[in-house]
């Protein structure tokens, strides 16, 4: 017997507290010394080699064009296209759910045809080709105005509102709209999968107690499908900031990888250009992992702890209640 | 006056017509025929418990009361109105979701697996329908929704998130989420079956007071117990047809058909 063990024994015949060595990881400092090293390397070589420019990349990151492309062509076109895209795809998703057989195919419709063109090729094409098709966009009051004015031999072909496609085509707008209808596509599988996740006897409840199939789903299956639906949509978001790279392709010049690669090519400093975008894509993407993480705990609401703002927030609302 | 297919009977009944009746109900899934020809009444402020084997039928009966299932065959109605249907020109013809909706309200259900909201609080579970349903002023539902928690014992947990709620609490919030509605009418599946045998008692008291108030029940069950000292009537089912019925202590004390003696004997081995 060790003499530990005997003192333990004097004290008490059952266990107490553990005082126990915690588990050694030898890995974990091999993997540290070998990161460190590597680590040490990239950085050193960053330092010595003079061909990264740092310097001149930080320059080019605040250039006024580089600037203005950041502003409309990144961040404006994200957020515009998520927004359709989320939208749109919510609606699509719902509308591949529905009992409605014409709904549904729809639904299906549209996301295998967005779902099957690249990108490029879809801004591409709504850059040149959608002004060759339909130069001038007519919008009347009725399906098929123009023709129906015809028809009836009217003076006036009964458009309200003139769109001439060709100046809109290589806009930030047309730009935004294409990259929204490619997103709705993957947005509607997304939400669909959120939706399916939610437990039905959440809707069954809800209807037991009366509401009707609109208010179900805004108010108890959304809201529910949202934990689910988020950090793909974070996930989609992140990638949408890099497709707005596309959007040169429109073409628009407006846009930040054109314009740091403008002015690399013009001053001849490539890399530094390089380094430029990537460093302002890098500090989006971080700034989106943010709001991601806030906009997670919002969803999360009673599936795990409160947070304690949400607690006090709650009780001020019942004081408030409790007082009429 | 319409004709004798969509007016509420009224020959039977102690108490005058009654606020449940079920005739000749049919209901197959798929062509298999689960519901072969229900007859029931329940009058106001009766409690009526279901018992029967599993698969007899029990639960699609209670969803085809609140049209959370169509029934294929037979008229239900609640309270002189026909469920689910109308008749318009000498034709029956199906409600619209707004109508179907607007006679569910009427009826409060509670179900085996609580279902209630995970991401409101308790609360907000409670005023929800009053609110968004019925457009009750946000004050007043919460005053309410704080005497019905205080009703099933639950007044120091408004605040708690379901998944802070052992299964006992929460099948108490969901009790007071269905009278949150005030119906006629409740309609209990299984209550206490998904819940440890220790959280039972809470929730058949609070389900015998709401007994005791008058409310007009149909209640699935096991609770051998519950059916003996609250139900008025017993009705036993097995294999989509109701085999025997009666009042408690005659159906469960002196059951007169065999296939009800089988069951009981099951239940207390
Ligand atoms: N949505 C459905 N689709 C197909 N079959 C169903 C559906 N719902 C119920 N059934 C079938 O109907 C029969 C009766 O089911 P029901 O749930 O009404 O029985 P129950 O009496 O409530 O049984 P338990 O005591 O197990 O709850 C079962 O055979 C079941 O498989
Ligand atoms: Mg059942």
């Amino acid at each position: 017997m060790t003499p530990v063990s005997d003192d333990t024994r004097t004290h008490t015949d059952r266990p107490g507290a553990i005082d126990a060595r915690p588990v050694r990881h030898p890995g974990r400092w091999v993997a540290l010394a070998v990161i460190a090293v590597l680590a040490a390397m990239l950085i050193s070589s960053f330092v010595t080699n003079p061909n990264w420019g740092f310097a001149k990349a930080l320059k080019i990151m605040n250039y006024n064009p580089v600037l203005e492309g950041l502003l409309k062509g990144t961040i404006i076109a994200t957020v515009g296209s998520m927004i359709i895209g989320v939208i749109l795809g919510v609606i699509v998703g719902i509308m591949r759910l529905s009992d409605n057989p014409v709904l549904s195919a729809v639904g299906f419709l549209y996301t295998w045809f967005f779902r099957g063109i690249p990108r490029l090729v879809l801004i591409a094409m709504l850059g040149t080709g959608v002004g060759f098709l339909y130069p001038k966009l007519d919008i009347g009051p009725l399906p098929f105005s123009q023709q129906l004015a015809q028809w009836l031999g009217l003076s006036n072909d009964l458009t309200v509102f003139s769109l001439d496609v060709n100046q809109f085509s290589s806009t930030l707008m047309m730009g935004i709209i294409g990259l929204g209808l490619s997103e709705a596509a993957y947005m509607a599988e997304i939400a669909r999968g959120g939706i399916l996740s939610v437990d039905p006897g959440q809707r069954e409840a809800a209807q037991a107690l009366g509401m009707s199939g609109g208010k179900i789903m805004r108010r108890i299956v959304l809201p529910q499908a949202m934990r689910v639906i988020i950090p793909p949509t974070g996930n989609e978001t992140i990638a949408m900031v890099k497709d707005t790279s596309l959007l040169s392709a429109l073409p628009l010049t407006t846009e930040l990888f054109f314009q740091t690669n403008a002015v690399g090519t013009r001053t001849l400093q490539i890399m530094p250009s390089f380094v430029a975008a990537t460093a302002w894509y890098l500090i989006i993407t971080s700034v989106l992992m943010v709001g991601q993480y806030f906009l997670e705990r919002r969803f999360g609401r009673g599936f795990g702890q409160p947070s304690a703002r949400q607690a006090k927030k709650a009780q001020a609302l019942l004081a408030a209640g409790s007082q009429h | 006056m319409s004709t004798a297919t969509t007016t509420s009977p009224t020959t039977a009944g102690q108490s005058g017509a009654p606020l449940v009746r079920a005739v000749n109900v049919h209901k197959a899934f798929h062509g298999n025929e689960v519901l072969k020809g229900i007859d029931m009444d329940v009058h106001t402020g009766e409690v009526v418990c279901l018992l029967g084997p599993s698969g007899s039928g029990k639960t699609t009966f209670l969803r085809c009361i609140n049209q959370l299932e169509s029934i294929d065959g037979g008229r239900i109605w609640v309270d002189g109105e026909l469920v689910g249907l109308e008749e318009k020109g000498g034709r029956l013809h199906r409600l619209g979701e707004k109508q179907i909706a607007a006679q569910r309200r009427e009826i409060g259900m509670v179900f085996q697996r609580f279902n209630l909201f995970p991401h409101m609080t308790a609360l907000e579970n409670i005023m929800e329908a009053p609110v968004h349903v019925k457009g009750v002023g946000k004050s007043e539902a919460r005053a309410r929704a704080l005497e019905l928690l205080e009703l099933v014992g639950l007044s120091d947990k408004p605040q708690a998130f379901p998944a802070q709620l052992s299964g006992g609490q929460q099948q108490r919030v969901a009790i007071a989420r269905a009278l949150a509605m005030q119906p006629k009418l409740m309609l209990f599946d299984e209550p206490t079956s998904a819940l440890d045998p220790e959280l039972v008692g809470e929730v058949l008291k609070v389900m015998r007071s709401l007994a005791d108030t008058g409310m007009t029940m149909i209640v699935v069950t096991h609770e051998m117990g519950f059916a003996r000292d609250v139900a008025d009537r017993v009705v036993f089912m097995d294999g989509g047809v109701v085999v025997e019925q009666g009042p408690a202590k005659d159906v469960i004390g002196n059951p007169q058909h065999e296939r009800t003696r089988t069951f009981l004997k099951r239940m207390h081995a």
